[in-house]
Parts: structure tokens; C-alpha cells; sequence
């Protein structure tokens, strides 16, 4: 098994290390990382409990070997918000989006990305959306609620900034 | 594959940073999709979302949306699952597999510890889509062989396609799947492709749908008969998803609608 | 004076930021030094005789340390485990396997990645020689059929009744309509989407074992552990248990498995922490299955009149029975089957089966059985409704119990503390507007469009229990609370439940608020830790709100008597003279003249009178007198496309009525959940065998759990019927939803087919099964 020195840039800070060649995205983060929030739920890429946000895009790190992270940026649910909550880890506070908290990191993780690409998704939108992240606790209804809910506080953020510009 | 040890290469390839691999770019005559092309970019795109919505469509239900970021076009069609999307759309576009390597070489002679020299140019290729899926799992690539893209043909005035698709849940392979792709040429079909997903040992092109659809006016009687060809081209095996009889049955009501949807979408003007 | 949200405020959850930052803390989030990992190799057969099982080194996987067998399990007598219902259950296997997947033999190894090497390795070098294989419950139990323990006479296990046979016949006889009919509830899973696993750490100097464990039930769970291991020097002293945050239980978590116990052997014998946590595969496959009941239901009516139900059920049970049940009752609380109805006699009998499957027969969020009692009574009153030419719902407001009659005690023995069913039935229609609904149903019916309206009206039974009927291996099913007031005013309590995801952290703190005035931010919520937590039985089935709810109650009573005397030596009045407002004590006609609830905790530390002890604090162990009875109506509209035999939900209201709703916002939640795992069985998820005992839906890609696309948007309504005997009013809630809603989907499917001579379909109602009853009445289409 061969050895690769990697550099990934996690939560905005780069991490070098060397791993495994067949060391996933997943095992890097939580275990050379310590970066728990990050969880596992399944062994066929069905669950998307590992949801992170690499270079942007919602992906399930189970399925990614770290190797092929090298270079790339990954954010997880630690580096989602800069101290406080997010405006969708709020919305997920406040609507109830949460129960025994396993799949929120990545349920919220791909909402972020869900909501840069469409700022103001329908319920069928972030039905759509959230599909690839399976919630066994909350019937789904909350989580949409509180998606359409972060999305509206985004939105108006973003208005207000622009206001100010 | 490799989670569960059913796959062990001794050595896996990334191909992220080759050059030109990825990547939709409409060209005279056809649309070029690079074999790294993820399939999010795929669903999203516009131009294929106005010009090539059979693509679109079946790009939409592969998988789920967070895999679709990661997941290639060409993943979906050189693995060759019976279950994979891909294949069918490309079967009724009547694209072109283009490929580059050394098709007559294993894998294990390409192999090896360190640098190589290779005694000859890779050669590229060109495959028909029905040349390309000759087996479950397999296909004309050589081993030491990649995709490199495909070439799919662009479509003529009053062209439409559709693919239609029964899963379990969202993330399923299909029940089963149907590709159409057809031309309207003063109010007949003059030119259609149809094929199936996951109703065989690999994609099948439904002949018989298709002849069933050209020259007729795209009623509901030329729907009905391609359905009833389609469903006899299929070759279902039972199992969870269903039994043969219904599979069959599925191919037949299948077939109906994405052939109604890509009549109406030739109709309307796009594409 | 601080606000306090106490009942029936929509507080925002308490655990929440934790686990929106990341920082939950779940079972595979815990390390410690020099922790060792174990993975276990398991069996491709169904029944097999293990012929060779290698030693370690015959692997050469480097960082493996230790292959742990059945062999070398039994010199610790730890080979066999009992289960909750005094049956035997194997750790690992001597020398035979009994269904596939089977736990064979665990290595041990530096690394995850090391183990799962070693248990690729060693799975390939293991041989058998397989055996005939029993997969089908009724063929079990045919002379001569395989038999599938050695220890046993036959594969029947159990025969066990309740109710009154000979009424229940004369009844039917007498009856002038019956109605029988077959059903199956297959095989399912919880499937939470956190695993179970756990990380044991023996302290070899101390004899001190460290349990962290993903259970719905540390204390119980602790208990078994001291039982089991007491020959080996271990005692109850010596042993904690951590239940860390728990990523979803639904009944999944509240048996022992192997892999712990094995996990446990290999930390004592390798003196490292081991590590085992299990993959999504080897949870579907080999933990503990949820259902599989075949019954035969008969249901007869006189007059227009529900009379009589007669219930007989064949329960594939696996190769063990480790069902969990509360020790008195083998079928848990399946004779809850007289439902909402007023019957003159009913009969339940269940004859449980060995095969070879994993063992299990565990709830998937239901209180022990319920869901298949639920089942059979609301799928044999629509159709005996429907047989008698009558309009489902009319037919159950004539039929269901009259609220004047509660408490009611129920043909089958239960006393019902209340209900209101008529009241849930009329708001759901109401809700969902049925009479227009039946009405666009005829002129679709006329265009040949199939839609179907189904009901269900049902009533659980959770809490368990009063001690004298309800106990797991002889300890009683109380449960606790033990609250603490610091002298600033502040709280600490704790539980002998443990939350999976429910809320307890906020809604018990609720209760306390209510209770004392004590704002719930102020109070610290624990539960998990047997070191900490008072002892309780877990939860499961519903039974945290009805049993250690009430002990949060009547421990903040306690704590409000005795802050009553303190109160009355700071204002030098009477205790007599006193009056409690939320939070406060007064003196009467003098509302100026009081204490807070913080005074008085302050003053308990630093003013207390002379003669009474320091300090303010109580514990509770509650005994509820009665089971409470939650109820509800459901109404569930779908549409079926007739070219492909899908099933969609277009519409389904739920009226539930679970008592006094402690946190709004937190009961809708559970109903949301409960709706969707109560739709998944009904449409979607199953585990089958073929005849060779492979398993089929042993992951995530075959066990079809709903994403957002394939559950609808549930419209909740409520009605409040208080429980008369729990000390807040409140009843259980978070399962109700699961038990309730698979009947209303069957019942609307059969519904929509019903004109073209469909009685009943089973479930999952897969496209493919509807598509079959479609093309048999020729109503298939190809469009």
C-alpha cells in the first residue's frame, strides 16, 4: 500500500499530512483530523450522512479517497459557521429540522450548497434537493421547512449587504 | 466494488487532472461530453437542458443529487451496469464512444513499478454505441484502454427526446428505463432511437419500437405498438424489482410516455 | 421573577446547538489511548457446521493481534448469552452457524483498516459444510421439518393466548356478518442511521470495566452485564456504562448484541480498549428484526354491531427468541387487538417459530407488538365495513368505544385510562375534507382513474408499566428522576431513560419548569451515564413521558414541599398560610409578601431552618398505576398510476391525541417521524430470504429507507384527551404515528381497487404487487 503526503484545506485552514493511498475522505477527516462532525451511516453511498462541501459541491466522503482531495477544500460542519450558527443551522434550530442529530451535518451541508445554486428553492425544490441524505428521525417535513427558512434569511442578509454597498 | 472487495485493482488511476476530459462543449455537428463530465453538470446544464433534454433527463435520475456532483458520465457508461442510465441515452442519440489508449494490451502489461517506455502511440478510437456495450459489465475497451469522451450527434429541427424512468426511490437503479430520441418531419417520424435500461444482461436497442414509430404520425396507436415491441425486445430477468411479466409491462408503459414526451418536445420546437 | 416555559410551549431544543456545530458526541466520536478495533467475520451460510476456523497467524495481515472464536469465548462461559425472553443466544459459534451472517469469529486490530484486512482474510480461509436450511415459519412447524436448534424438541417455541376462546366463537357464530382474512407484516428494520457499536475499556488493576455503548437501556443493560460476568469476578460496582449521544434507537438499541459482548471479552483479554462499530450491512443483516407475523384474523358483527375478533399468529422468531419484550408477555402487547372497538369477546393467540434467521423481534418504533395489533384490527373493520355495505368511517363511529364509557376495560382485559375517538375521527375527516374526497373518487372511478381514501383509528397502549404485570427479567419497569436545585437557583436532572433523539433534554426540563418554576434553560438535563443517572429502565416504547416524566413531576413536588417549609421559616408564616403561584410561594391575601423559587434554593444552603436538613433535592422512582392510551385517526388519500402500479400519497392527515402536550413543537416532530416509518413498511422497506436463507435487503441500496421525495407532506391536527392518571395529563407519543399509519395506506390502496374486486393487499405495497392485482382484474394499462 503505498504512502501519499496530501495537502487539503479544511475548514479554511491547509492540512498536510501523509496517508494511506486508500485512506477515504471520510477516515481523514474524522480520524486524522478529529473532526467527528462528520458522520458514517451506511457502506453503499446511500445514507449521505458524510455529506461535506468539496470545493463547494456536496459530496459523500465515504466515496472519495483522501488522495483525491489533495489540493482541494472540504468544508464539514465545523467550519460551517464562523463562531454563532449559520443562518441554516439556526433555521434547523428553529424549525425542529433535527432529532438525534446524525445526519444534520450532512443535511445542512448540502442545503448550503442547495441554496447558493437556487436562493429561493420550493418545497419541491429542496425535496429534490435532499434527496441524497436520508433523515430517519424527522419525517423530512421539518428540514424542508427550515431550509425554505434559512434560504429566506440568506436572501435578506444578502439584500441588506447590498443595500449597504 | 472495492468496499466490499468485489473489485481489488492493485493500483486505482485518477484521472481528475488529465488534461481536456472533462467538460460539455457543443461543436458543429454534436455535442462533446468529456468522460469526467459529473452528471450535476450534466442535469444543470442549459444547453442540454434546452438542446439535448433526453440527456437531461436521464442525467436527473442517476443516483441522487450529492452523488451526481461527483459521478462521470463516462463512469455511467464504461461500467456498463444493465442498470446504468447512461448507456440506453446514448444508444438512442446513436452517439460515438471515442477512446484513447492501447486497446490490445492488458492492464497488467501497462502496469508496473516505475516509468515505462511504450513502444507505440496510443491509438484512439471511435465506437458506435452499439458496437460499445457488448456485455454486463463490459465493453469494446481494451484494457488498457480509456473513454475519453463522447460525441453525441446534434439534433436535426424538430427533434425530441425523453427518458423515462421507474425506480423504488430516489438513488435506485431502474424497475426499468426507456431512452427515446425521434425526428418530426411533416407531421411523421421520420427518424427515432429506442432503448432500455436494466431489462437485460446490457442496454438493449428496442428495433422493433423504433421502425414501429418512423413514418407514423407519433399517435397514440403508433405509441402503443412501439410499446408492445419495446416490451418484447426486453429480456427481464426476475428479481426484487420485479418480475418479468411486469417488467415487461413497465418497459410497455414506459416506452408510451417518453415517446409521447419526445413527440411532444419535437412538437413544441425544442429539440 | 424569570419566565418559565413550562407546559406547552414550543421551546427551542436544548441539545440542538451541540449537534448543529458537530459536536454531538456518538459512539465512534469517542477514542481513547491505545484503543485496539475489532470486526467481525460472518457467515455466507444459513445453517452450517464450521468445519476450520484459522489461527492468526495463517492470515499475515500486519496489525492484526487476535482472532477471537466461540472456542475461546467458552473457556470464559461466554460463549452463550441469555436473551430477554430466557432464551439462549450465541456470542460467537462453537461449531455451528444458524443464519447467514452470522457472527463467526472477531479479529482484533491495530486499526479499523487492519481489522477489516484481517476479517477479508479470515472469511476467506473459514470452511463449512453447509446444512438443510428452514426459512418458512408454517413449514417449521411440519413434522420432520429441519430442525434448527439442537437444544430443542421441535422449532415451535411458544403458544401463547389471551381472551376468551369460547365467547369469541360463540359470537362469530351468532354473527351475521364475519370477515376473514390472512396478513403479513415482514420482516423490517429500524435502521437508525447512526449503527450500533461500542467501546469497552477494562482496567485490569482496578477490575473496572468501562462500557460506552450505544443503548437505549444503560441501567438494565448494566445489570445483564454484572449477571453474565459475575463467575468471571465482575461486579455491578465495577461496571459503568455510557450511553453517549445516540444517532437514532427506535427499539434497534435496546438488545444486546454479540459484538458488544465480544468487544468486551477482547478488551479484557488483550487489557486495551477495543472498538467495535458495526457497517451498515452487518446492521441489516444480523441485528435484531422488527415484525414478521403471519395472523389469521376473523371479525364478525351483528346487527350492524362489531361483536367479536379472533386473532391466530404464526411469529418467525429467528433461531432465538430475543424478542424484547417485558418478561410476562411473549407477544409483548399484541392483545391490545380489540383496538378503539366495543367488543363482546376476542381471542389472540400467537405460536412463536424458530428458523434460521437472526434472532430479534424488537419493536421498530413501537410499544412491543402494537403495530401488528394495530394492523389487524383496523384492516378487518374497513373491510367488514366494506363488506357490509358501509362507509368505512361511518361504520367505525358507530363501532368505535363511547367516550362517556373510559375508563373502559377493553375485551381482552386492558383498562383504557381515556379517549375521545369519535372526536379524532370527525376532525381528520374534517381536515381532509372526506366527503368531497369520496365524491371526486366516484367521477374519477367513472374515467377509470383509481384513488383510494383509507382510515385507520387507533389505540396504543405505552408506558410500560405498572410494576405488577411489567417487568425485564424480573426488574420492575419504573422509571426515575432525580433533580438537584443548586443554590443560585440552577438544576441538575437526571434520568434513568435515555433520549435518542426525542428531546428529553428540553422536555423534561419543561416539566421541571412547570412544576417549579424554574426556567429550562437553567435546568442541566442528563441521562446515559450509570455512574450519575438514577436507575431506570431505558427508553423505549414510549414510555420516558408516561413513567420518567411523571418522576420529574413528582420529584419537583417533593422539592416544592419542602421548599414550601423553607418558604414559611423566611416569610415567618404558617406553612398553612402559604399559596403557590408558578415559581413563587405567597402568603395568602398578602401576594407582596413571598419567596421565589431561587430565594428559597439559596436560603436552603445558607438559611434553612433549625432541625431540617440542608440542601434541595429529590428522587422519584415512579410506578405508573396503569398503562396510558394514546389514540388517533388517520386518513390517508393516494392515487395509483395504472400503467405502472405505483402508489403515491397525495394527502394524509393525522389527528393524534397523545394527552397533555408537553412541548408542541417537539410532539409534531415525532409525529412527522413516526408517519414516515410508518409509511416505509407500508410501501417500501422489507427483509426477505429465499429459500437458502440469503438475505435480501441487507443494505442500504436493497432496504428501501424514504428519502424526502418518497414521503409526503404530513398534515398534523390534535385533539387532547388528558391521561386521568398521569401526574401532568401526558401520554406517550413518539410511536403512535408508526403504528398507526400503515393500516390507513392499505387501507386506502384496497380502497381504490376495491370496485374491481381487490379485498386486501400485504405490504410493502411494492408497484410491482399493485401492478399484479391490476393486470389479474384487468385494469392494467400500458399508457
Amino acid at each position: 500500500m503505498s504512502a501519499h503526503r496530501v495537502t487539503i484545506t479544511v475548514n479554511g485552514e491547509p492540512m498536510e499530512r501523509e496517508i494511506e493511498s486508500r485512506l477515504l475522505l471520510v477516515h481523514f477527516l474524522r480520524e486524522e483530523l478529529g473532526l467527528t462532525g462528520t458522520h458514517i451511516g451506511c457502506d453503499t453511498t446511500s445514507c449521505g450522512a458524510c455529506t461535506v462541501l468539496l470545493d463547494g459541491r456536496p459530496a459523500k466522503s465515504c466515496t472519495v479517497f483522501a488522495v483525491a482531495a489533495d489540493g482541494a477544500e472540504v468544508t464539514t460542519v465545523e467550519g460551517l459557521a464562523n463562531g454563532g450558527l449559520h443562518p441554516i443551522q439556526q433555521a434547523f434550530m428553529e424549525c425542529h429540522g433535527l432529532q438525534c442529530g446524525f445526519c444534520t451535518p450532512g443535511m445542512m451541508l448540502t442545503s448550503k450548497a442547495l441554496i447558493e445554486e437556487n436562493p429561493d428553492p420550493s418545497e419541491a425544490d429542496v425535496r429534490w434537493g435532499i434527496s441524497g441524505n436520508l433523515c430517519r428521525c424527522t419525517g423530512y417535513v421539518n428540514i424542508v421547512k427550515a431550509v425554505q427558512q434559512a434560504a429566506a434569511t440568506i436572501r435578506s442578509e444578502a439584500g441588506e449587504e447590498a443595500d449597504h454597498a | 466494488m472495492m468496499r466490499f472487495r468485489v473489485a481489488r485493482p492493485p493500483a486505482v488511476v485518477d484521472l481528475r487532472r488529465v488534461p481536456d476530459l472533462s467538460g460539455l462543449r457543443e461543436q458543429d455537428d454534436h455535442l462533446w461530453v468529456g468522460a469526467m463530465t459529473r452528471q450535476a453538470e450534466v442535469e444543470k446544464s442549459d444547453v442540454t437542458r434546452s438542446r439535448y433534454p433526453l440527456l437531461a433527463d436521464a442525467a436527473r435520475v442517476i443516483a441522487d443529487p450529492v452523488v451526481r456532483n461527483l459521478a462521470t458520465v463516462g463512469g455511467n457508461v464504461a461500467h456498463a451496469d444493465p442498470g446504468n442510465d447512461l448507456p440506453a441515452v446514448m444508444l438512442a442519440y446513436r452517439a460515438t464512444m471515442c477512446t484513447v489508449g492501447y486497446p490490445d494490451r492488458s492492464a497488467g502489461s501497462l502496469a508496473g513499478d516505475g516509468p515505462r517506455s511504450l513502444p507505440l502511440a496510443p491509438e484512439k478510437r471511435e465506437i458506435s454505441a452499439d458496437d460499445f456495450f457488448t456485455g454486463p459489465f463490459e465493453t469494446a475497451l481494451g484494457e488498457g484502454e480509456i473513454l475519453t469522451g463522447i460525441r453525441i450527434p446534434a439534433p436535426d429541427a424538430g427533434s425530441g427526446g425523453a427518458y423515462a424512468k421507474l425506480e423504488r426511490k430516489v438513488g435506485d437503479y431502474a424497475v426499468a428505463a426507456v431512452a427515446v430520441q425521434l425526428r418530426i418531419e411533416g407531421g411523421k417520424v421520420a427518424e427515432a432511437g429506442v432503448a432500455l435500461t436494466n431489462v437485460g444482461l446490457t442496454v438493449i436497442r428496442a428495433s422493433g419500437a423504433e421502425k414501429a414509430l418512423i413514418g407514423s404520425d407519433g399517435g397514440e396507436a403508433a405509441l402503443d405498438a412501439a410499446g408492445a415491441a419495446a416490451a418484447e425486445a426486453a429480456e427481464p430477468m426476475a428479481d426484487a424489482r420485479g418480475s418479468e411479466a411486469y417488467k415487461r409491462a413497465v418497459v410497455r408503459t414506459l416506452t408510451f410516455r417518453a415517446a409521447s414526451k419526445a413527440i411532444a418536445r419535437a412538437r413544441g420546437g425544442a429539440a | 421573577m424569570p419566565e418559565c416555559r413550562g407546559l406547552g410551549h414550543s421551546v427551542l431544543r436544548k441539545e440542538d446547538p451541540r449537534f448543529l456545530r458537530g459536536q454531538g458526541r456518538y459512539i465512534d466520536d469517542i477514542t481513547l489511548p491505545g484503543m485496539l478495533y475489532l470486526d467481525i467475520a460472518r457467515s455466507p451460510y444459513a445453517h452450517a457446521k464450521i468445519t476450520r476456523i484459522p489461527e492468526v497467524d495463517e492470515l499475515g495481515v500486519p496489525g492484526v493481534a487476535a482472532i477471537i472464536t466461540g472456542k475461546v469465548l467458552d473457556q470464559y462461559k461466554l460463549a452463550w448469552m441469555p436473551t430477554l425472553m430466557s432464551d439462549q443466544q450465541m456470542v460467537l459459534p462453537i461449531d455451528t452457524v444458524k443464519y447467514q451472517q452470522q457472527e463467526v469469529a472477531a479479529v482484533v486490530a491495530t486499526s479499523r483498516y487492519a481489522a477489516a484486512d484481517g476479517v477479508a482474510a479470515l472469511e476467506g480461509l473459514i470452511e463449512y459444510d453447509p446444512l438443510p436450511v428452514v426459512v418458512d415459519p408454517h413449514k417449521a412447524l411440519e413434522p420432520g421439518a429441519t430442525k434448527v436448534r439442537d437444544d430443542k424438541e421441535s422449532n415451535h417455541i411458544f403458544h401463547w393466548e389471551h381472551g376468551d376462546l369460547e365467547a369469541t366463537e360463540k359470537a362469530l357464530a351468532d354473527a351475521d356478518v364475519v370477515v376473514e382474512q390472512a396478513m403479513h407484516l415482514p420482516r423490517i428494520h429500524v435502521a437508525s442511521i447512526e449503527t450500533c457499536g461500542c467501546l469497552a475499556s477494562w482496567n485490569p488493576v482496578e477490575g473496572h470495566l468501562t462500557l460506552y455503548l450505544t443503548t437505549q437501556a444503560p441501567h438494565a443493560i448494566r445489570t445483564v452485564v454484572a449477571l453474565v460476568t459475575a463467575h468471571l469476578g465482575l461486579a455491578e460496582h465495577k461496571i459503568r456504562v455510557i450511553s453517549p449521544d445516540i444517532g437514532g434507537g427506535f427499539g434497534g438499541k435496546v438488545p444486546v448484541y454479540p459484538g458488544y459482548v465480544i468487544a468486551t471479552a477482547a478488551s479484557v483479554v488483550t487489557g486495551k480498549p477495543v472498538k467495535w462499530i458495526e457497517d451498515r450491512s452487518e446492521n441489516l443483516a444480523a441485528d435484531s428484526f422488527a415484525r414478521d407475523y403471519h395472523m389469521t384474523a376473523k371479525l364478525g358483527a351483528k346487527d350492524g354491531k362489531v361483536t367479536a375478533l379472533k386473532l391466530d399468529t404464526v411469529a418467525d422468531h429467528g433461531y432465538s427468541d430475543a424478542a424484547a419484550n417485558p418478561s410476562k408477555f411473549p407477544a409483548g402487547l399484541f392483545h391490545v387487538a380489540s383496538g378503539s372497538y366495543d367488543l363482546e369477546a376476542a381471542h389472540v393467540a400467537v405460536d412463536g417459530v424458530y428458523t434460521n434467521k437472526p434472532p430479534g423481534g424488537i419493536a421498530y418504533r413501537c410499544s412491543f407488538r402494537v403495530t401488528e395489533a394495530v394492523h389487524a384490527i383496523e384492516r378487518m373493520v374497513d373491510l367488514l365495513a366494506r363488506e357490509s355495505g358501509e362507509d368505512p368511517a361511518d361504520f367505525r363511529l358507530r363501532n368505535f368505544i363511547p367516550k362517556e364509557s373510559f375508563p373502559y376495560t377493553s375485551a381482552l382485559g386492558w383498562e383504557y385510562d381515556s379517549g375521545d375517538y369519535e372526536a379524532a375521527l370527525v376532525k381528520a375527516m374534517d381536515m381532509i375534507g372526506y366527503h368531497e374526497l369520496r365524491a371526486e373518487q366516484a367521477e374519477k372511478r367513472e374515467r377509470g382513474e383509481l384513488m383510494g381514501l383509507g382510515i385507520s383509528s387507533f389505540t396504543e397502549i405505552v408506558g410500560a408499566g405498572p410494576s405488577k404485570s411489567f417487568d425485564i427479567l424480573g426488574i420492575k419497569m419504573f422509571d426515575s428522576a432525580e433533580i438537584r436545585i443548586h443554590p443560585t437557583g440552577k438544576a441538575i436532572a437526571r434520568f434513568g431513560t435515555k433520549s435518542q433523539g426525542q428531546g428529553h433534554e428540553t422536555t423534561y426540563a419543561q416539566i421541571i419548569a412547570e412544576e417549579l418554576g424554574i426556567p429550562p434553560e437553567d435546568i442541566a438535563v442528563e441521562e446515559g451515564d450509570t455512574d450519575t443517572a438514577p436507575y431506570g429502565l431505558g427508553t423505549y416504547a414510549s414510555r420516558s413521558t408516561p413513567t420518567a416524566g411523571a418522576a420529574a413531576s413528582i420529584a419537583s413536588r417533593k422539592i416544592r414541599a419542602k421548599a414550601k417549609k423553607i418558604a414559611a421559616h423566611l416569610l415567618e408564616a404558617d406553612e398553612a398560610d402559604l399559596e403557590w403561584e408558578q415559581g413563587r410561594f405567597f402568603v395568602k391575601g398578602s401576594p407582596d409578601r413571598g419567596k421565589t423559587i431561587q430565594d428559597i434554593a439559596f436560603a436552603a444552603y445558607t438559611n434553612h431552618p433549625q432541625g431540617m436538613e440542608a440542601g434541595l433535592e429529590a428522587i422519584s422512582y415512579y410506578d405508573p398505576p396503569n398503562l396510558t392510551f394514546p389514540f388517533g385517526s388517520y386518513i390517508c388519500c393516494v392515487d395509483i398510476d395504472r400503467g405502472t402500479g405505483e402508489v403515491s400519497i397525495r394527502r394524509f392527515v393525522a389527528v393524534d391525541d397523545c394527552g397533555v402536550r408537553i412541548n408542541p413543537m417537539i410532539v409534531d416532530g415525532q409525529i412527522h417521524g413516526g408517519l414516515t416509518m410508518g409509511m416505509a413498511p407500508a410501501l417500501m422497506e422489507e427483509i426477505s430470504y429465499d429459500a437458502d436463507g440469503n438475505i435480501h435487503g441487507g443494505n442500504f441500496t436493497e432496504y428501501l429507507v424514504p428519502t424526502a421525495m418518497e414521503t409526503p407532506k404530513w398534515e398534523l391536527g390534535e385533539t387532547v384527551t388528558p391521561s386521568p392518571h398521569h401526574p401532568i395529563g401526558a401520554k406517550g407519543v413518539g410511536e403512535s404515528a408508526t403504528v398507526g399509519a400503515p393500516a390507513a395506506i392499505v387501507n386506502a390502496v384496497v380502497d381504490a381497487l376495491w370496485h374491481l374486486g381487490v379485498r386486501h393487499v400485504e405490504i410493502p405495497i411494492t408497484p410491482q404487487r399493485v401492478w399484479g392485482l391490476l393486470d389479474k382484474h384487468g385494469a392494467a394499462l400500458y399508457r
